[in-house]
């Protein structure tokens, strides 16, 4: 993802990156160079293995074949859920996906709710989690103190590493009580009137979903933000600065304008983690197949209903039904995937050096 | 104890190598597994050579997987349907084993009476009919209780349950409206309310809400000391929730079906709890390897004898007398 990104990126530091890219080996090799009398365990090893074609050719085939195991892989995931979810299929169609209604007891079932429920509750995480990534990227890489540097990443690297049910206990007893007394009164009283946030106040609904996916896709954004801000090299900083740009100045034009394509791409990543996300989301948001207009009400996500109830759907239709929920889920990543590539290759068309 | 399980561990090994084990996989439903996996292990500790693993994947799981013939044994909380068994490869039988109850939980703070629900009542509020706790209808089933008017926050489960089909089961069986509106199955489409998934999501639902209300397991409430309201059984009277209510609601079966697929929610009777209902083990009539069916058939026979008696001790109700008897003669039956 990285390594991708850096060599995407626009042509007026590709060649620095790739001066990076072949210093770093020879910083690695340089005490065994220092004295060439000295036989160096690599070039024994490359004198003594044979024909170099036939290892390159190996190399090759194989590296293709991992290559190549990504389209298998995608291929039977698909074809598995289209021929499981094949019932269903058949006796609602299309209008499945764009169908409210999950009944069980008279088999009716349609994915929309839970379609609305994965994507609002993701956009929320998103809208929270990405100034807040950014800005802490930022701050770490730009402006932080040597000392605060490494506790600050560890710990933000800790919070990638919590699992997600725990995240959810926490969001139980912890986050829904704190929105439910004392957020939620607050954003209705200021934002009512949106009708984002009205409505009675149960603490849980797809705020919270939100809020809690927020937190866990944070880590993943602004790791990712940071490696690719502080993979920008020195001299754009300083040559921006040298203009007389303010900090900020020199952090908009040298620093987050060469970087966003990673930071897009960081942020996909986490959108990826977001729509997906199960437990943490099953435990807070409700689990109402029903569309609201306010984020207080309850919700439901497409992984949250699968994770609910497949365990005890006994007849045909309705595991069919679920699967296809599957299917939806596997789609909407797909489109929401293709989107998002959509609008980095839109951002990124433009000339390099703007003063955005 | 480790000892001798490390013992039985060894044995099971060396017969295992000699080709006397006789390994049987089951799987199923999750609300009977603390005192299933209790009598496997006793069982396989007193029967060297026999091993019974029990994987609680679900209800629907284990009748798929039995039904489909790739494991020895299912388990179910709510019985099979016509269809279902119709349309079964293998054919199998319901072995009623222990018995459960559902039981109303709700959050009102100051309020120290235990509150009493009549069925209709509580219908009403789950179909949303009833919204406030100061409904007249709750007064009258609760006279002296000085009911605070605040919203009823209806919560239920959002996970595919055995606990949800005894409860909406017994709902359907006293409302006609509920009966015809969300039904009675493991998952329905519930007229309000929040989603929790799990026993104790609903248990932690109630607790942090003032004025909801909710629905778990006995066996839930009385491990965690949660209380709970009583409901009026179908003789007008109105029963806390007890394992000898739940067992006399199963005594007073009048007629008990040959495949015991029976409902026994809303019984006439003075001591029943109306909201109760068997488990069952599914058991394959055909098919089954007769080696494997011998220690199966083994296994019931000493669930009925040793089995039973242990089954209070991790809450569950065991089986009325009666039944039992009627259970032995089945599986006696059994080829």
């Amino acid at each position: 993802m990285d390594s991708k990104t850096q060599q995407s990126r626009i042509p007026s530091f590709s060649e620095s990156l790739s001066q990076t890219a072949v210093q770093a080996p020879d910083s690695a090799t340089a005490p065994e160079n220092r004295d060439p009398v000295v036989a160096s365990p690599i070039r024994e090893f490359l004198a003594g293995r044979g024909s170099s074609a036939f290892a390159d050719r190996w190399f090759r085939g194989l590296m293709v074949a991992c290559a190549l195991s990504i389209f298998a892989i995608v291929g039977l995931i698909a074809t598995e859920l289209v021929l499981r979810s094949e019932l269903s299929l058949k006796k609602f169609g299309v209008g499945f996906f764009f169908h409210s209604g999950w009944d069980p007891v008279a088999g009716n079932y349609g994915a929309w709710p839970f379609i609305y429920g994965t994507l609002v509750s993701s956009l929320v995480a998103l809208v929270i989690a990405v100034p807040l990534a950014v800005g802490l990227a930022i701050f770490l890489t730009e402006m932080c103190p040597r000392w605060l540097r490494s506790p600050l990443a560890f710990l933000t690297e800790l919070l990638a590493a919590i699992p997600s049910v725990v995240y959810g206990l926490w969001a139980v007893f912890v986050l829904v009580p704190l929105l439910r007394e004392h957020v939620n009164p607050v954003l209705a009283k200021a934002l009512g009137w949106t009708t984002l946030f009205s409505g009675p106040n149960y603490g849980i609904g797809m705020l919270a979903a939100g809020v809690i996916l927020a937190i866990m896709i944070l880590p993943i954004i602004s790791s990712l933000t940071r490696e690719v801000m502080s993979a920008v090299p020195h001299m754009q900083r300083e040559a921006v600065l040298a203009l007389g740009a303010t900090r900020w100045e020199m952090i908009r034009m040298g620093v987050l304008r060469n970087a966003r394509i990673g930071i897009v791409g960081s942020i996909i990543l986490g959108l990826g983690r977001a729509l997906g996300e199960t437990m943490a989301v099953t435990m807070v948001i409700g689990n109402r197949p029903e569309i609201a207009k306010s984020l207080f009400a309850p919700g439901y996500s497409m992984a949250s209903v699968i994770a609910n109830e497949f365990s005890e759907a006994s007849d045909d239709l309705y595991l069919s039904a679920l699967i296809e929920i599957g299917l939806a889920l596997f789609l909407v990543t797909i489109v929401v995937n293709a989107l998002a590539r959509v609008l980095v290759w839109a951002v990124t068309r433009g000339a390099p050096a703007r003063a955005v | 104890m480790k000892a001798k399980s490390i013992l039985t561990a060894a044995l099971l090994v060396c017969t295992a190598s000699a080709g006397y084990a006789q390994k049987l996989n089951g799987a199923g439903a999750t609300f009977p597994n603390p005192i299933y996996s209790k009598w496997f292990s006793e069982y396989s500790a007193q029967h060297p050579g026999v091993e019974i693993n029990y994987q609680p994947i679900g209800s629907g799981g284990g009748i798929r997987q039995v039904t489909a013939g790739t494991v020895d044994f299912g388990a179910t909380d709510g019985p099979m349907s016509n269809e279902q068994l119709a349309s079964a490869k293998v054919k199998v039988q319901h072995i009623p084993t222990v018995l459960g109850a559902v039981v109303p939980i709700y959050n009102l703070p100051g309020i120290n009476q235990e509150l009493k629900f009549s069925p209709e009542v509580l219908a009403d509020i789950y179909l949303g009919k009833i919204t406030n706790w100061s409904d007249g209808r709750i007064e009258k089933d609760n006279p002296g209780v000085k009911l605070p008017n605040t919203e009823i926050i209806v919560t239920h489960r959002s996970d595919g349950s055995g606990t949800t089909f005894i409860f909406t089961d017994y709902l359907s069986k006293v409302s006609n409206d509920w009966k015809t509106g969300p039904g009675a199955n493991t998952a329905v489409s519930w007229p309000k309310g929040l989603g929790g998934k799990g026993n104790e999501a609903i248990a932690g639902l109630v607790r942090q809400m003032p004025g909801s209300i909710g629905y778990v397991e006995l066996i839930y409430a009385l491990q965690n000391k949660i209380p709970y309201g009583a409901v009026k059984n179908a003789s007008g009277k109105f029963v806390k929730a007890s394992i000898e209510g739940v067992a006399a609601s199963a005594a007073a079966v009048k007629m008990m079906p040959a495949d015991y697929r029976v409902s026994i929610t809303n019984q006439v009777g003075g001591d029943v709890y109306p909201i109760s209902s068997f488990t069952w083990l599914l058991v394959p009539t055909q098919g089954l390897d007769p080696a494997k069916e011998k220690v199966l058939k083994d296994f019931l026979g000493w669930m009925l004898e040793h089995g039973e008696s242990e089954a209070s001790s991790l809450y569950y109700a065991p089986l009325p007398a009666s039944v039992a008897a009627k259970v032995r003669t089945t599986v006696a039956q059994m080829k």
